[in-house]
């Protein structure tokens, strides 16, 4: 079987296409050849039912977070703990992640690591193969998105079925995910109910012909359409949210029970972990156990906690494996001040509160980590050897409420400000560059700055006081805003003329 | 006359105006003035002054505003209050210029030195001053937006409001959504024209919905953005700095 071509480069909420679809081709699009991110916010901001669903949805989540989190007695205290813990793991990661090894090992998981997504497809997919299955069942996974894996399992011809209810709505609808915890979150109920009726029948059992948009019914759907699923398969493959070191116990946390399905039925489990995950010790899980779910789906407690320690005989999966990843990760550990990033445990609260993500949605992010951490972590993890990539760090405003919502306390505008650094570093002289080394050389000196203020008084003393309303070149500007006049005297002058006879 | 003023006769103050509120602005800076020595205080105004660096530090041209980080501190080293009507320049000074200094230890110092003694207004007359009642009158409908960096960066929390309150006349209306980036962001309105000025748009309904005849904020950046909008709408609403309500008064209303 080949990989499907027929939804690769797609414009992002484009349909269509999938009637011939074979079964068990499920590819989504990908993001490579990403523009940048203005153009493609552009795009995303004209799907005015996009901009709707995404505006209740971040709104609902954001209310319900700020609820839960405003009930802990110290919130800010946990932070700092979570972050604690994470940073310890971070400073001698090396060194846990060889306990990890030897822990997980010890208790009968086979350990395997991965430089980066080649290396952790071929692990995973030479595993199944020697299964000799057709298809593996999924826990929702971010490492397992960012690395493709679905992907490189369809060429090997094998089917991956998400069975997260958002990710098997993005499966079934041929789109990408475009959030990190509710990846479907740019779709309605009756856009669910379309997908549902259309796709169920190519790939499984069908949607019942009577469904309608009730959420039960829809979840009802899934669950009969997942059921058959769960109990035909002979692998799970997952992702891990914590991966304690002085245990070695993999956790996921997750809200539906398909993750336990997936996690104790099948005879085989892979597990692809960040190498990030890693928690020194059983203690460090209190602190992220309460700052998760809260951060996340704005839970007290997420309803399915699964923790698994190796192989344990007649007793869920009876092999056990754990791919360890790299990707890009060790490069942003590098970095003194971009390695905070790394302690991010994908709660997605940072995208819930963010004015940009909430307007034009995940995909203009080109990654599956959207809003504001994947506008750090994507240049960090990838590089900037794209347009996308490049312009990430710019896809802010800076407001700051990213950081406040934060549990492990990543200062995001912080890192932005250092990105973007970076990018102007490597992008050499640029007209931008240029404006910007004139503007400091101006700003540097109070009689350079006096003169040109003159130049803008004059431009006051011309326009009087009119609005205006175009600018040749400030179009980015005078498009949808008036431009305020330069008043006919500046503040400096003011001064001097009303002190005339001091000394200052 | 303000309750407080005899109670604070004598207070040096140097006024950072802000390269933008002196360029683009200069009643903001005028009304921080008429405000503070109505309060008492002894103005000054160091000639000297230019930039925080703010626009080129969150462009990536952080090295481009070492020299400005480096006059800030010998221009404001002398005194024991510095005043800026903009919170967003106040953070770049108190967040951002020790970023700046990194590579240069003894900057890196005169910054810590500095830096903390820089007060955003509303800071100042609250916590320094001790006053929320300035003696204001202003007669209007009025709805506030606080803005990222105040909230956020140099925390203002709620100190505008407590001197909006004691405005003599005042209808002060709350603002739905108010600490919502208004989607100005520096360079970013620029850069990301469409995003921001959907962030604007709804910021600007918000605003119209409240019915106010005056939009305040702490930060002219910002309202530029914000009255931008609401002009090209042809709304009808003004938008004033803090300093401008809070410098009006019955004999020399705003």
């Amino acid at each position: 079987m080949s990989p499907d071509a027929a939804g690769h480069g797609q414009a992002p909420g484009a349909g269509a296409g999938h009637a011939a679809y074979p079964p068990l081709q499920v590819t989504s699009p990908t993001f490579v050849g990403m523009p940048k991110f203005p153009k493609a916010a552009r795009a995303e901001l004209a799907n005015a039912q996009q901009r709707r669903n995404l505006r209740h949805a971040t709104h609902t989540i954001r209310d319900k977070r700020a609820q839960v989190v405003a009930e802990v007695d110290d919130w800010e205290a946990l932070r700092v703990k979570g972050a604690d813990a994470k940073d310890e793991a971070l400073t001698h990661l090396a060194d846990y992640l060889e306990r990890l090894e030897e822990r997980l090992t010890a208790n009968g998981a086979v350990v395997h690591w991965a430089r980066d997504a080649a290396e952790a497809n071929r692990i995973v997919v030479d595993i199944v193969r020697s299964k000799e299955v057709q298809e593996v069942v999924k826990v929702k996974s971010m490492v397992t998105q960012e690395i493709e894996l679905n992907e490189a399992l369809e060429a090997a011809g094998v089917s991956a079925w998400e069975t997260d209810l958002a990710e098997l709505i993005v499966q079934l609808g041929h789109d990408r995910p475009s959030h990190i915890l509710v990846p479907a979150i740019h779709r309605n109920r009756k856009e669910i109910r379309d997908i549902f009726l259309r796709e169920m029948g190519q790939v499984g059992r069908p949607a019942p012909d009577d469904l309608t948009d009730d959420p039960a019914r829809l979840a009802e759907a899934a669950r009969l359409h997942l059921r058959e699923k769960f109990m035909r398969a002979r692998v799970a493959i997952s992702g891990a949210n914590f991966a304690v070191a002085d245990s070695g116990t993999l956790v996921v946390v997750e809200s539906e029970g398909n993750g336990r399905m997936c996690l104790t039925l099948p005879e085989t489990l892979i597990s692809v972990v960040g190498i990030e995950k890693v928690l020194p010790t059983w203690d460090d899980l209190s602190a992220m156990l309460q700052l998760l779910p809260r951060s996340s789906t704005g839970e007290r407690m997420n309803p399915y906690t699964t923790m698994w320690t190796g192989v344990h005989e007649g007793d869920g999966p009876q092999e056990v494996h754990v791919v360890l990843l790299d990707n890009g990760r060790s490069h942003v550990l590098a970095d003194r001040l971009g390695r905070q990033a790394l302690r991010c445990i994908r709660c997605s609260a940072c995208l819930n509160v963010c004015p940009v993500y909430e307007r034009t949605g995940g995909h203009a992010y080109g990654s599956v980590y959207p809003g504001p951490i994947g506008a750090v972590l994507n240049p960090q993890l990838r590089g900037t050897a794209s347009d996308i990539d490049r312009s990430l760090p710019y896809a802010s405003s800076l407001c700051g409420a990213c950081f406040d919502a934060c549990p492990v306390r990543i200062n995001i505008p912080e890192l932005l400000v250092e990105l973007r650094g970076k990018a102007v570093e490597e992008s050499g002289p640029t007209p931008e560059s240029a404006a910007m080394k004139a503007a400091a050389w101006v700003l540097s000196d109070p009689r350079r700055l006096a003169t040109a203020q003159k130049a803008a008084t004059i431009a006051g003393r011309l326009t009087r006081g009119r609005t205006i309303r175009s600018v040749p070149g400030l179009g980015a500007w005078t498009n949808a805003r008036d431009l305020p006049s330069p008043p006919t005297e500046t503040f400096r002058q003011w001064w001097v003329r009303e002190h005339r006879n001091e000394d200052s | 006359m303000s309750p407080a003023a005899d109670r604070r006769d004598g207070v040096r103050v140097a006024l950072f105006a802000t390269c933008f509120n002196d360029t683009m602005w200069p009643g903001t800076p005028k009304a921080t003035v008429r405000l503070l020595e109505r309060l008492g205080c002894h103005v000054e105004f160091p000639l000297q002054q230019t930039c925080c660096g703010q626009m080129l530090t969150n462009t990536g041209y952080a090295a481009e505003a070492v020299p400005l980080v480096r006059r800030f501190v010998d221009v404001f080293g002398g005194y024991d209050h510095v005043v800026a009507p903009s919170g967003s320049c106040v953070g770049s000074v108190r967040e951002q210029h020790a970023m700046i200094a990194r590579d240069d230890d003894a900057l890196g110092r005169r910054v810590a030195e500095v830096a903390p003694r820089v007060l955003e207004l509303s800071e100042f007359l609250v916590d320094v001053l001790g006053v929320t009642d300035v003696g204001a009158y202003f007669p209007h409908r009025v709805t506030y937006h606080p803005t990222c960096h105040s909230l956020r960066m140099i925390r203002v929390g709620d100190r505008p409001l407590q001197l909006l309150r004691a405005v003599r006349g005042i209808d002060l209306v709350e603002l739905v959504g108010a600490e919502e980036c208004c989607g100005f962001g520096g360079t970013f309105a620029m850069k990301n024209p469409d995003v921001s000025i959907a962030m604007g748009s709804d910021k600007a309904r918000n605003v119209l919905d409240t019915g106010a005849e005056v939009l305040v904020a702490g930060d002219n950046s910002c309202l530029a953005h914000i009255g931008g909008m609401l002009g090209r709408q042809r709304s009808g609403v003004r938008t004033m700095h803090l300093a401008e309500i809070l410098a009006s008064t019955e004999e020399h209303p705003a």
